[in-house]
């Protein structure tokens, strides 16, 4: 059981710049009784995410479409508890696992191997589910003997497939991706999309941020657009698609 | 959701807690970055350590005319501690700043980097505290029971730390230039704390200020003293320890006020 309930949340960014985010500033505007503040607010706040009202259930493949800077990032981050919103309300039942950056954390000077511990504690798996799994993830990434390597001798195409290998080894109820993650050459693009259709299937909830009509179409069955930080449009797939992608040609 | 700021605080410590073999994980990566591909690695600290003890030890001596075995040990442990303190201090103010990627990606219980920083420091305390049985056979001063309750002392010492850290991280999170006052502070403190000079020569009123009023002060003997074969005072406990109940609640509900907003200052 896993269940997402949003309402009426916001989020404000507050802005520092240079000047504002030192204390003397700080100082002088409070010895001066904020005087000097006249020309420059001194936190300008920029609204990322204006009074979104959802609700997502087991089984929804919410894709998440709009222009870039509509705030689909600040929303995944808001999913997977990274932010927490300057008003309204967020309930998250559930583990939420995030496919976003799966390069996070990798130390280039350190073995595959390493790495492979390194990337599996912060998503937050045990010593022993890694350990278990660590055979599985040097065979599926086609590492063979550079599993002992550090890092940087790797080509990026293992880069990747190593990244790629432990960051799909977590099973969580609730999925977040930014665009569907699709890595390597065409062998291994097989191997891996099966990885992910499997990962897909077994989640409860999916949200996935996409640019992709196709995408949006083969993987969700819901889909909000969002414009300006506000829910535009929150519909089936088909009819969001449908709206958003016919606009914009 | 709970949203009284001490148990926002409280979660996140326990959570953290919780996680201690990433926080090891994290804390040794940090050590193995700074020394691979050296031969030496991790005991090029222990190393530098030494030469800085050696030079400082014996030029001082020789100023403050103290015999060599006395000073030496005193200069040794004072300095290998010193280092420790100063640098989870320092280090303390980056903590959140230098997590600002995981911190955005990751919902990870942001105390975890504290852990990691202090974890890291202890790591590099133990490649230190090496040079204090060679300088102690060096200069013949034996060492009896009582080093024992320099373990306490340390434990002790490392939760006030670790609440400064706690403290320092979010505000330095906020405005940028705490980090380079607090430096400032730390080397100002350095000289008046008795780690080059020993306390007895400060005529008694003078060191009453600078001691008893000294916070670090106190932590350092809770940790120094028993090394050096004396008992440190039952002040020296007592602040200690009052320091560290009080300071942890207080960071705590400070985090706690936060502990929210931190993600958005980075």
């Amino acid at each position: 059981m896993a269940r997402i309930e949003f309402n009426n949340v916001s989020v404000d960014f507050p802005i520092y710049n240079a000047n504002s985010r030192s204390l003397k500033n700080h100082l002088i505007k409070v010895a001066t009784g904020g005087q000097l503040n006249t020309d420059q607010q001194g936190r300008v706040l920029v609204r990322a995410l204006e009074d979104l009202t959802f609700t997502m259930q087991d089984g929804d493949r919410v894709g998440l479409v709009g222009h870039n800077g509509a705030g689909k990032s600040t929303l995944l981050r808001l999913l997977s508890g990274v932010y927490f919103p300057s008003g309204g309300t967020v309930k998250i039942d559930g583990e939420v696992g995030s496919l976003i950056d799966i390069s996070l954390g990798i130390d280039h000077e350190a073995t595959g191997r390493e790495n492979i511990y390194i990337r599996g504690s912060l998503l937050g798996l045990s010593k022993a589910v890694i350990k278990e799994n660590i055979d599985e993830i040097i065979e599926f990434s086609e590492l063979g003997g550079f599993a002992d390597m550090p890092v940087r001798t790797y080509s990026s195409g293992m880069h990747l497939r190593l990244a790629f290998a432990v960051s799909t080894i977590v099973h969580p109820q609730i999925l977040l991706m930014d665009e569907w993650l699709s890595v390597g050459d065409e062998g291994f693009k097989e191997k891996a999309k099966a990885r992910m259709n499997d990962l897909v299937h077994k989640t409860n909830i999916l949200v996935i941020a996409t640019h992709s009509k196709e995408q949006l179409l083969q993987t969700c069955n819901r889909a909000i657009w969002l414009e300006h930080g506000k829910i535009r449009m929150i519909d089936d797939a088909a009819n969001v698609a449908a709206a958003y992608f016919d606009k914009k040609v | 959701m709970q949203n009284n700021p001490f148990s926002i605080a409280w979660l996140d410590v326990t959570a953290a807690v919780k996680r201690h073999t990433l926080i090891a994980l994290l804390g040794w990566q940090d050590i193995q970055q700074r020394y691979r591909r050296s031969a030496l690695g991790p005991f090029w600290l222990t190393l530098s350590m030494s030469v800085m003890i050696g030079t400082i030890g014996l030029v001082f001596s020789q100023i403050f005319k103290t015999p060599t075995q006395d000073f030496l040990p005193f200069i040794a442990i004072g300095i290998i501690l010193w280092t420790f303190i100063s640098n989870v201090i320092n280090e303390g103010c980056h903590s959140f700043i230098v997590a600002e990627n995981i911190i955005k990606q990751l919902p990870i219980p942001l105390f975890v980097h504290i852990l990691r920083m202090v974890w890291r420091n202890i790591l590099t305390l133990a490649h230190n505290i090496v040079i204090l049985p060679i300088v102690l056979i060096v200069v013949g001063k034996p060492v009896g029971l009582v080093a024992l309750l320099s373990i306490p002392g340390f434990i002790l010492a490392t939760i006030n730390l670790t609440w400064v850290a706690l403290i320092l991280a979010t505000i330095c999170a906020r405005y940028r230039d705490m980090p380079q006052m607090i430096a400032s502070v730390i080397q100002i403190l350095f000289y008046l704390t008795p780690i080059i000079w020993m306390p007895q020569t400060m005529s008694a009123h003078v060191s009453s200020y600078l001691l008893d009023l000294n916070p670090v002060y106190h932590l350092i003997e809770i940790m120094r003293a028993p090394l050096l074969g004396s008992m440190p005072t039952a002040t020296n406990w007592l602040v200690s320890i009052a320091m560290a109940v009080i300071g942890s609640v207080l960071a705590l509900t400070f985090y706690g006020n936060y502990r929210r907003r931190i993600a958005y200052w980075l």
